[in-house]
């Protein structure tokens, strides 16, 4: 009988946490891979439409992005108006300034990516389609075809 | 010397777990896992290269749909809500010469949509969104009848097929003021 017996003790045994940065580390790793840090500062308020019927925009790198709403904060709105404005990349820009901004944008790719080429419009709920329409128009002009109305998904 | 002999102490790595954690709680914070989701559009060429037959047809192949500054929708000369415009897309893309008043058939018909300079973005994306839904409709049910599979999960060749039989043929014309 006493071959069996344990000297066990009472009392659960203290879990070990000597694994514990190993964890941590695997998903500060994953975090640290998935991270993009925004690459520009947004100087306009955009609060996106939502729709039901969206597509995943694919391949990030070949996108570039025209902001369009009011200034965004007080500050701005003071100095700028509450009129809706046009960012592109780190500054307000005009509607003229799109077709630079768009072969800027084809500059910098590599020639054989040029015709996947996507110009997503980020515009704001309360933006009007006047601007809107400049801005395809533009587009057109400048050949990019390729356009995605950014929106939020709608949670049903 | 003495020195020399004495054995290195271990380093504590009990404060390792911390590190980690205050890194993991920063990129915890700063990550946005934004997929950018959106309604994909093709603009047509502009006005010189455009072929003048793209809009010649039957006015029964045309859905003309007008939104107007105050965010009201025109659909073939009638007031529409919104909820509304989903169904009646359906019924005269799908009519396949039924009713003499709307299209002869899914690849004549033309959806025509002119918007005000006044209308506001966010009824513009939920007009385009109900046509859009309109087609992913139509072309999910064709799937379903044909393949027996959604559109979605069909392979490529075959989703081309299906599009071929509901083209997405949305016109836009220049905004107007009304």
């Amino acid at each position: 009988m006493s071959k069996f017996k344990k000297n066990k003790k009472s009392g659960t045994p203290p879990i070990s946490t000597a694994s514990l940065p190993d964890i941590v580390f695997m998903l500060l790793f994953f975090f640290m891979v998935t991270t993009v840090m925004r690459e520009t500062e947004m100087l306009v308020d955009n609060t996106l439409p939502q729709a039901t019927e969206v597509k995943k925009l694919e391949r990030k790198s070949l996108v570039s992005y025209i902001y369009i709403g009011a200034p965004r904060g007080l500050n701005r709105k003071n100095q700028f108006g509450t009129k809706a404005k046009i960012q592109l990349n780190d500054s307000y820009s005009n509607v003229s300034d799109i077709q630079a901004f768009i072969a800027a944008e084809r500059e910098s790719r590599a020639e054989e990516e040029i015709p996947l080429l996507t110009t997503s419009i980020k515009a704001d709920v309360d933006v009007k389609m006047g601007i809107i329409s400049d801005i395809k128009e533009e587009l057109r002009k400048a050949q990019a075809y390729k356009i995605n109305y950014s929106t939020r998904k709608e949670i049903k | 010397m003495a020195r020399s002999n004495r054995p290195t102490p271990e380093i504590n790595a009990g404060s390792m777990a911390d590190i980690a954690f205050l890194l993991l709680i920063f990129f915890l914070v700063t990550t946005t896992m934004d997929v950018d989701t959106g309604i994909a559009r093709k603009l047509p060429p502009t006005a010189e290269e455009q072929e003048p037959e793209d809009m010649q047809g039957n006015a029964r192949n045309i859905y003309e749909v007008y939104v107007n500054k105050k965010d009201k929708l025109l659909v073939e000369e009638n007031e529409m809500k919104i909820e509304a415009l989903r169904e009646g897309a359906r019924n005269f893309i799908n009519n396949n010469g039924k009713d003499p008043s709307l299209s002869d058939s899914p690849e004549k018909a033309i959806i025509s949509l002119v918007n005000s300079r006044g209308t506001s973005y966010e009824m513009y994306i939920a007009v385009q969104n109900e046509l859009t839904a309109a087609y992913n409709e139509l072309r999910n049910e064709a799937a379903i009848n044909k393949y027996n599979q959604n559109y979605t999960e069909l392979p490529k060749d075959k989703q081309k097929e299906i599009r071929k039989m509901y083209p997405m043929k949305i016109s836009e014309a220049p905004p107007g003021e009304f």
